[in-house]
């Protein structure tokens, strides 16, 4: 993600290579001071949402589930040796950005869209994206409307305070549509609002609507979601700037979670891979090369977070995918070898 | 006694014509209300039974399952003894009040000392007890401490600051002017944004007070300012004359505050200190945007992400809203209690 602007002088490129073979003879990087925090008080502080069906909620006994949920564990896995030492921080859509830039937590791990405003503004590091949503609408199929265009002068509900309500009035400007945006604060009353009938529409990420209309409607086959997805909502989990050995661990810890799926590394086979040939796998599991070692971490970093959680494919599986509620197609959230654009950076 | 009740409810036409249409009102809402709330509703937290049930009858299973998270948050599972007795400590406090004639001392004693002790069972870190971080706090536990730590700490200022705006100094009085003007100009929620947002900005990393307790003084400062008005109220309705007699019998300035005046002046307005109160308790819900759980955020925790229980906000809600009712009402009765406590004027007395 980070590199060197590459500059016309032979001068400064010779100073590039000079800091670049620098980098390779220094000591471990530093472990930086929010891993030093996290280690001295034992748990990683990690902002979830209040309850996202699929990303994170707590069931009735307290625990917490969920894809975001599930990164956070891996970071623990990783750092601490234990998936299990997390404090879990639900926070508010209006709250999370403070929460981590006062060091209330040392990882937004929300449902959040990475933005250029959100990156460069708000004094916070996206560490690689987790899930691609878009948005999308839907609508009663009596109103006989088959595509976004047909929405004019339709009521759309949507809920406030995130992209969501923004990038709707986008798309309809550019659209030259005028349309009535009808704006709840949470989400719940948004979708009731919809289904008692207060509006003609509702907008919101594609993952939801698809739950929203198998579970929530008072009758699936009543409502359909239409073709258009308005926009692109990376969700990536976010640190704190000012700690770049931090971001680098909360970075590669996610791509990890990524190759190891590329490698065929699962849950149940971490253990038994170590005898593996595959170079690959090898320095994955810090058989051979210790890829730890420069993160700050020792060599089986990787190997204990997908021990603690499964690669991605499985993270995704169990909580939004083929075995969960949601049943979600991995579409974009495919391997970028299997028709989608998920794209680990490598681990060598 | 049958008779004259039918006289009041038929005995001209225009009584009898209302009479009639609230009971067909009741007639056509009672029995499908019934009907749903008890006949059909499933009362076993079974989701499947409740899924069957959705349209034609209440789930109050919801309750059942969540009840634990709804009323005692995410506090550990391994000392929910302790936000229960918490809780049990407020609204036992509150009972008492209400329904014992306790001496006007006692009274504002019991009330203090109840927030106190749950504070202290709550946190812990002390005799065998395990400290318990304030951001595992919540449900009613937290609902009844805000309430009630915010009253006890706001009534005390609300009285300070209302006698400070009848002063002679002119700087003083300006600066609680001003204060009470600002703070009844702003809406809670927007103190609790700059509580919880603003001020840990001026705090080096990690030094700042903690959440609740930054909550908590927002709504003692906001509160007060309501109180000082109603108090100041209170004041002005006690001529001067009984301050120079009190002076005449030998009392200091406050002696004569704490047995001439302020006991008048509590029982006076001890409706509409009610009335703060009541809508205090109502105004904790707030809290829930800066990311503290007390009831109604925990009910979001608990079924905002749970696919199971999710589509059962609505009996959800009604369990809260009957929990919300029964303290109010509570703390209604409370306030009359607290007229009796602290006896008007003489002129008054023979009501009582």
């Amino acid at each position: 993600m980070y590199r060197l602007v590459p500059s016309p002088t032979a001068r400064a490129r010779l100073g590039a290579v000079a800091i670049a073979a620098l980098a390779c003879l220094a000591p471990p990087a530093h472990a930086g001071k929010t891993l030093d925090g996290i280690k001295s008080r034992g748990q990683l502080a990690c902002g979830v949402s209040t309850g996202v069906i699929g990303f994170a909620a707590a069931d009735s006994q307290g625990h917490w589930r969920g894809l975001d949920v599930d990164v956070c564990r891996a970071i623990a896995a990783a750092v601490l040796g234990d998936a299990n030492k997390v404090r879990w921080v639900p926070l508010s859509a209006q709250q999370r950005f403070t929460a981590l830039q006062s060091g209330e937590v040392d990882i937004l791990s929300r449902n959040t869209t990475w933005s250029l405003t959100r990156d460069a503004a708000l004094g916070l590091h996206f560490a690689g994206v987790t899930y691609y949503d878009g948005q999308g609408f839907m609508v009663a199929k009596k109103s006989k409307v088959s595509s976004a265009k047909q929405l004019k002068n339709a009521e759309i509900c949507v809920q406030s305070g995130t992209t969501t309500e923004k990038n709707m009035s986008d798309y309809f400007r550019a659209q030259g549509i005028k349309v009535k945006p009808v704006v709840f604060d949470k989400f719940e009353p948004s979708i009731k609002a919809f289904f008692s009938g207060r509006c003609q529409a509702y907008t919101t990420d594609a993952s939801a609507l698809a739950f929203i209309r198998a579970k929530e409607a008072p009758n699936a086959d009543d409502y359909t979601v239409l073709p258009e997805i308005i926009s692109k909502e990376p969700l990536a989990p976010a640190v704190r700037r000012g700690d770049d050995e931090w971001f680098a661990i909360v970075k590669w810890t996610v791509n990890a979670l990524i190759e190891a799926e590329e490698l065929g590394i699962t849950q149940a086979r971490v253990d038994g891979l170590k005898a593996s040939p595959d170079p690959a796998i090898q320095r994955f599991l810090g058989v051979g090369e210790d890829l730890g070692k420069s993160l700050g971490l020792d060599r089986e970093w990787a190997a204990r977070a997908v021990k603690a959680v499964g690669n991605y494919g499985e993270i995704f599986n169990r909580n939004v995918g083929a075995d969960s509620p949601l049943k979600l197609p991995r579409g974009l959230n495919a391997l970028w070898n299997k028709g989608g654009i998920l794209y680990a950076q490598p681990l060598r | 006694m049958i008779s004259s009740r039918l006289r009041q409810l038929f005995g001209d036409p225009l009584n009898a014509m209302l009479s009639l249409g609230v009971l067909a009102v009741a007639l056509v809402c009672l029995p499908p209300l019934i009907r749903w709330g008890l006949v059909n509703a499933v009362f076993q937290p079974d989701p499947a039974a409740c899924e069957a049930a959705q349209g034609q009858g209440a789930c109050w299973g919801v309750v059942a399952e969540k009840a634990r998270f709804i009323l005692l948050g995410r506090y550990p599972a391994e000392a929910l003894w302790r936000p229960l007795l918490a809780a049990g400590l407020i609204a036992g406090s509150w009972l008492v009040a209400a329904f014992a004639r306790l001496s006007g001392g006692k009274l504002a004693g019991l009330l203090a000392l109840a927030p106190l002790a749950a504070l202290a069972l709550l946190g812990g870190g002390f005799a065998g007890l395990d400290s318990v971080p304030t951001e595992l706090w919540g449900g009613l536990p937290l609902t009844l401490l805000l309430t009630t730590a915010g009253m006890a700490g706001a009534l005390p200022l609300g009285v300070a600051v209302a006698n400070g705006r009848r002063s002679q100094l002119p700087v003083l009085r300006g600066i609680l002017t001003g204060y009470v003007e600002l703070a009844r100009g702003i809406p809670l929620v927007a103190a609790l944004f700059v509580a919880s947002f603003l001020l840990p900005l001026f705090f080096p990393d990690g030094m700042a007070l903690d959440m609740l307790w930054r909550v908590l003084i927002a709504i003692v400062l906001f509160a007060a300012a309501y109180l000082s008005e109603i108090i100041r109220g209170g004041l002005q309705a006690i001529p001067p004359g009984q301050l120079d007699a009190a002076a005449a019998l030998g009392f200091t300035p406050w002696q004569a505050q704490r047995h001439v005046v302020l006991p008048q002046v509590l029982g006076a307005v001890a409706p509409s200190l009610a009335n703060s109160a009541i809508a205090l308790f109502k105004d904790t819900s707030l809290v829930t945007i800066v990311s503290l759980y007390e009831l109604t955020g925990s009910l979001g925790l608990a079924l905002a992400g749970d696919p199971q229980w999710r589509p059962f906000y609505l009996e959800a809600w009604i369990f809260l809203a009957a929990t919300y009712w029964v303290g109010c009402a509570l703390l209604a009765r409370l306030s009359r209690q607290l007229e009796y406590a602290h006896p008007r004027r003489q002129g008054h007395q023979t009501r009582l």
